[in-house]
């Protein structure tokens, strides 16, 4: 059963189409790679999906909700954490918990549980009433995804969550993943770092606003004889480079 | 309604993190009222005076002591050359020329009337003006005095009934500029608390990326434009009241009116004035976009708001345009309730004015404000 399905899904920004006609599901439980180079779409796919961006057309349904007529129903069920930080930096670790718990309607009772739980596991109990200024990156990361399902969503979805961090940090933040997946959330991650394309369930690779492929990583390598999921994504985005290429050399000649 | 109370525990964190913003918010309108009332008024104190008495008599000699005597005129200079007196002016040293002429008593005695010439330096129209007033009135005063000396009858006591104006200043009996300025300066300082920290706020949001954040919450509109609004409100109120304290320990201005209804008006004015700057953060991506459209707007609406120049005086176009400015209203609702302890019925008009702005103002910012962009 489909938790996101998305059909022919478009947006338009004036003449620049940035996502075309796209199509695709993401099953419950999934960890679901949304792959693309820088411009591809994919923050626009995903702005559409969470209810921040009206799409142009096409349909879109996640948690069974329209992304058209029930964002605000979509809002109160998925998780989300983008690339720039979306915590305060200037409130404390547990302040942020406490706020973005009690936005979510979560009790008093509840909040005290999480923030004590979450402070817990991330090991940051410690440094519950440093700033969030005055964290690392990767340790700001760790937590934005915390209080990203904090409400215990069906969905969370992840926009470029690793950016700048080296590959151990990244791999602990994905350790974080595998455990929230464990718990039985669908996790729909951008990114671009291939390695962690490898550990996705599903991926599928956009260029230039469509959909090139899509299938778990295996699978993907296998039909295009590859070795990594490095040399399947160089291989459809210079494949879209060329076509665009050639297009715009025909365009001259004609 | 549990969703507000968290957005404004985090607002007044930030706010009271903010060392930068800090003093701006709490230190600074104290300073300019402080300030902007001793300063900004239209009095003209020691006026400098080149005197040329050509009578040397006692009677224009008991003239040069009521202007002396009066604190605004100091005779700095004494001539009997009208091309020194001149010179001294040019140069700047004085800024009036009381030329008496030679039998200006003997005028005075025998035909009860005698010409004394004032040469104003008018570089400055309105204060040449007020220092006229001021001489006219120190005149008007001796001339009299010295009628009841001399007992001159007139000429033709029919034909020259003599008009004695009574002025009377009611309001503001001793004509104490500051008592006029300071409610109108307050009215400011709770403006640009309210207008330019709400406008800042949203669009802070934006530039660090936390609004994106929150539109992904199922925070409602209706609840994230409180819990914005609140807190400027409930400041811009602390500031009012502090405003208030220095206004009666410091320059002693008269709190004629009913002070809860001064609270309840600047309530309602400042609901329009938050809702305005929220407007402003909404159409707005940057803080430096959303200060330089604050500070234009205060511009206009303060120089055309009649705390310096009276809105009697515009002309008729920019009369009509006052209009449409609240901070023009307000500062007459403070004026009228402090300084002539006016009821609500007597600053109704105003008061329905001032709502109305605020339903238009934070009409146009709910409205703006989408968590969905198109």
């Amino acid at each position: 059963m489909a938790i996101i399905e998305v059909n022919r899904l478009t947006r338009a920004f004036g003449d620049f189409i940035a996502v075309k006609e796209v199509t695709f599901s993401v099953e419950r439980g999934e960890i679901f790679g949304f792959l693309g180079a820088n411009g591809a779409g994919k923050t626009t796919c995903i702005r559409m999906l969470i209810g921040l961006l009206a799409p142009t057309s096409g349909e879109a349904r996640v948690a069974g909700f329209d992304v058209y007529t029930q964002p605000e129903q979509i809002k109160r069920n998925i998780g989300y954490m983008s690339q720039r930080f979306s915590l305060y930096e200037d409130l404390t670790v547990r302040e942020n918990i406490r706020f973005y718990g009690g936005i979510y309607g979560l009790s008093n009772r509840a909040i005290k549980e999480k923030t004590a739980e979450l402070l817990e596991e991330l090991g940051l109990t410690g440094v519950r009433d440093e700033r969030i200024r005055s964290l690392p990156l990767g340790w700001r990361q760790k937590l934005a995804f915390s209080v990203a399902i904090l409400h215990d969503p069906e969905i969370v979805f992840l926009d470029e969550p690793t950016g700048g961090v080296d590959p151990i940090i990244r791999r602990q933040f994905w350790d974080l993943i595998y455990e929230a997946s464990a718990q039985g959330v669908t996790v729909f991650v951008t990114t671009h770092y291939m390695d962690e394309a490898e550990y996705c369930d599903r991926v599928s690779i956009m260029v230039d606003g469509r959909i090139e492929a899509i299938g778990p990583p295996g699978e993907l390598k296998r039909k295009f004889g590859v070795d990594t999921m490095n040399e399947v994504f160089l291989r459809l985005a210079r494949g879209g480079a060329e076509t665009a290429a050639e297009t715009a050399a025909q365009g001259g000649g004609g | 309604m549990r969703t507000i109370l968290f957005l404004l525990q985090k607002e007044f964190l930030q706010i009271f993190r903010n060392r930068a913003m800090l003093p701006i918010i709490f230190v600074m309108p104290l300073i300019q009222l402080l300030v902007l009332s001793f300063a900004a008024t239209f009095e003209v104190k020691n006026t400098t005076v080149s005197l040329i008495d050509e009578d040397g008599s006692t009677t224009s000699r008991r003239l040069v002591e009521h202007f002396e005597a009066s604190g605004y005129f100091t005779v700095v200079h004494r001539t009997f050359s009208t091309a020194e007196a001149d010179a001294a002016m040019q140069r700047g040293d004085v800024r009036m020329i009381l030329h008496i002429p030679p039998d200006f008593e003997r005028d005075l005695r025998l035909t009860g009337t005698a010409p004394v010439q004032l040469i104003l330096d008018a570089q400055d129209g309105a204060a040449a003006g007020v220092v006229q007033a001021y001489a006219a009135r120190i005149l008007t005063a001796y001339s009299r005095d010295v009628r009841v000396d001399f007992v001159v009858p007139p000429p033709d006591p029919v034909a020259q009934p003599v008009i004695d104006v009574v002025f009377s200043h009611w309001y503001n009996p001793d004509l104490n500029y500051q008592f006029y300025m300071v409610p109108g300066i307050l009215v400011l300082l709770v403006t640009m608390i309210g207008t330019f920290l709400s406008s800042m706020n949203v669009v802070r949001e934006k530039e660090i990326g936390t609004i994106e954040q929150l539109n992904v919450t199922p925070i409602r509109k209706r609840d994230f434009i409180i819990g914005k609004l609140v807190p400027f409100w409930i400041l811009a109120l602390v500031e009012l009241s502090a405003g208030l304290v220095v206004a009666k320990v410091v320059f002693h201005v008269p709190m004629l009116g009913n002070l809860w209804l001064v609270y309840g008006l600047t309530g309602v004015y400042l609901v329009g004035m938050l809702g305005l700057g929220l407007w402003i953060s909404t159409i707005t991506e940057t803080q430096q976009q959303a200060m330089f459209i604050s500070w234009f707007i205060m511009v206009v609406f303060i120089l055309m708001s009649g705390l310096f120049t009276p809105i009697e005086s515009m002309p008729g176009w920019a009369q009509k345009l006052t209009l449409l400015n609240p901070i023009a209203y307000f500062i007459e609702i403070m004026r009228r309730v402090l300084l002539k302890g006016a009821g609500f019925w007597d600053v109704q008009a105003q008061f329905w004015a001032l709502v109305t702005f605020a339903v238009i103002l934070v009409t146009l910012a709910v409205r703006q404000y989408h968590k969905v962009s198109a």
